[in-house]
């Protein structure tokens, strides 16, 4: 099969620079609407559960989860979807566990949840390096890959990639805000699931729309045909997979850009109602890509698609390419790049909010900012960290960044999550003990990570690994929380448990919310 | 009449709120935790029963795959069942109260 994936291609262009064109339309219909910090910060709690479930389920799924999971499962058969089923299961815990309280509790960002009864000036210092850790590593996994997609798609040169993505992001979050970022999301989610869906219908068409004749194509491949359809390598240590699992299904609820889309909305019930539609559209998605996955593996062939890209990201768009052309292909191209730019603008808009809201407003000025200040700075941090998105995206070209992920939820799981929860729920939670958490967690996560084979071997290229496994979070986790009791009930804080009690209100009833 | 903070926070209703809350969701987690690692452990014990075929073609691997993330979603939907008709109630009775 030829393709005519790498080279620009006139019709993905077009396509592109269609939804291009329409956010920024879109941008500066928000833009006119975003003076104040609340605006700025959280669209003004002007959007709807549905709407915000919408964005949550846009900026999770990702490029690398679209095209990543896809080329996976083609590739590697039933292992895939292992990968994919956890990806989906931290939705359920963030309903149970955290969004209503914390929706009630804070403003702006999740550091306002844990200060909310502790000394303000610790605890946002701790989360904004909390914050920024995670963000960091995200913001770099997507630059590269976006980089290297975005040349595998339209044959652009890397570092014209990374800049056209930094310079439009930066667009939509600068004078837009979260208003604007919301929106692009909810358009990428409609755009992905629609592009998706027609990608499955297209290619079950070709089975009679049975799936079973799909898994019965797959065993028939030759020589792999057999192992597709079994777990493969990837659960070959039960621990290392629960270690993942723990850091998927809690890192979620440590996410910074996913957590601070709860302050979008007006009040806890439709925080809860978000949370019930993403997770209805997230698993949809992630019960489709596999199948998607499988399609690509009989009719486009493994060959092909790791003769484009070894590791097998650009199955989908070769099989879009298959069943509909150029134009089909061009299209979900579009989609991912769409998806990309959505993604990286989330991240950038909650590390510029931990900058300027929490450091800046909370801990400089003690709270005390005029609105168009408050703005203003949440502005100069966005350009701050737009640029040093930029720039590591080009440092870090041709790395393997894949662990940066895993690595962005096991410190969500161990620095962000275990602070959160515990400052909602015990009492007893001290200043000195949220912030020896959230400071455990991330210092661990990260050096075990270092330690681990995906980077003192793979990447350092030492004989055998200090930390045997790939993801620290079974560890690193239980440390977390851990340390937190520990100084907490070394360390009691009367103040703070007096405020306990009177914000039950607050976190239960939602009197006195913001 | 209306109550004070204290009072209100002190309640039964609301202690009985507030614990009914925690009882439900650590139920549900506790269940979510057994679905999503009961499964990886299957996966990483038993691969000889996830290769087994139910039906034509397909095996129960596929099938537990994507029962886990129906399961889940089904929990979640439990959840908001409970919240919306007894937990929003209760709330409101209590916020009455206040006022």
């Amino acid at each position: 099969m030829q393709t005519s994936l790498g080279t620009p291609n006139f019709i993905s262009i077009l396509f592109f620079g269609i939804f291009v064109f329409f956010t920024l339309m879109v941008t500066y219909w928000a833009a006119k609407k975003t003076k104040t910090a609340a605006e700025y910060y959280a669209a003004g709690r002007s959007v709807t559960g549905f709407q915000n479930g919408m964005a949550l389920s846009g900026d999770y799924m990702s490029a690398a989860s679209f095209l990543g999971i896809a080329g996976m499962v083609s590739l590697n058969g039933y292992d895939g979807m292992i990968y994919a089923t956890g990806w989906l299961v931290g939705w359920p815990a963030l309903m149970f566990l955290i969004a209503e309280p914390l929706r009630n509790l804070g403003k702006f960002t999740f550091s306002d949840v844990v200060a909310f009864r502790l000394k303000n000036r610790p605890i946002r210092i701790a989360g904004a390096i909390g914050t920024i850790f995670v963000v960091l590593a995200y913001t770099i996994a997507q630059m590269v890959g976006s980089g290297s997609l975005i040349k595998l798609m339209f044959g652009i040169p890397y570092e014209v990639a990374e800049i056209v993505v930094g310079c439009v992001m930066l667009c939509y979050v600068l004078f837009g805000g979260m208003l604007a970022t919301t929106w692009v999301q909810i358009i990428k989610a409609c755009l992905l699931l629609f592009g998706v869906t027609i990608l499955l219908l297209l290619g079950l068409s070709k089975f009679g729309f049975n799936p079973g004749e799909v898994y019965g194509a797959v065993q028939n491949l030759p020589a792999i045909g057999e192992k597709m359809l079994k777990p493969g390598g990837l659960v070959a240590n039960p621990l290392d997979a629960i270690s993942l699992g723990l850091a998927l299904m809690l890192g979620l609820l440590g996410l910074p850009h996913i957590l601070m889309r709860f302050f979008t909305v007006p009040d806890a019930k439709e925080a809860r109602k978000s949370v019930a539609y993403a997770t209805t559209f997230i698993g949809y998605f992630y019960c489709i890509i596999p199948i998607v996955g499988f399609i690509a593996a009989i009719l486009v062939g493994k060959d092909i698609i790791t003769k484009v890209d070894k590791g097998g990201n650009m199955a989908a768009l070769l099989l879009a390419e298959l069943l509909g052309g150029t134009p089909f292909m061009g299209f979900i191209a579009a989609v991912a790049f769409a998806t990309i730019l959505a993604v990286v603008a989330g991240l950038t808009l909650s590390a510029a909010s931990a900058l300027s809201h929490d450091i800046f407003v909370s801990v400089f000025r003690k709270g005390h900012a005029s609105e168009a200040e408050q703005v203003k700075v949440a502005r100069i941090a966005v350009i701050i960290f737009g640029v040093v998105a930029i720039g590591l995206g080009i440092l870090f070209k041709g790395q393997n960044v894949a662990f940066m992920v895993g690595l962005a939820f096991a410190i969500a799981a161990s620095g962000n999550f275990p602070a959160l929860f515990m400052s909602i729920i015990w009492k007893k939670c001290s200043t000195a003990g949220a912030v020896t958490s959230i400071l455990v967690g991330s210092l661990s996560a990260t050096l075990l990570i270092i330690l681990s084979p995906t980077v003192w071997v793979d990447i350092f290229h030492n004989h055998a690994a200090i930390f045997p496994l790939k993801n620290p979070a079974i560890v690193s986790l239980p440390l977390s929380f851990i340390c937190g009791i520990i100084v907490s009930l070394m360390t009691p804080d009367k103040e703070a448990e007096q405020k306990f009690e009177d914000e039950k209100l607050r976190t239960y009833l939602g009197i006195g919310a913001e | 009449m209306a109550k004070s903070v204290h009072e209100i926070v002190n309640s039964p209703k609301f202690k009985s709120l507030v614990s009914t809350r925690w009882t439900v969701s650590f139920i549900l987690t506790f269940l979510l935790f057994v679905v999503y690692y009961g499964y990886i452990l299957l996966v990483g014990y038993n691969k000889e029963f996830l290769a087994q075929k139910i039906g034509v073609y397909t095996n129960y691997g596929i099938v537990l795959g994507i029962l886990v993330i129906v399961l889940a979603w089904i929990l979640t939907f439990i959840y908001v069942l409970w919240a919306n008709f007894s937990y929003d109630k209760k709330v409101e009775e209590l916020k009455k109260e206040i006022k």
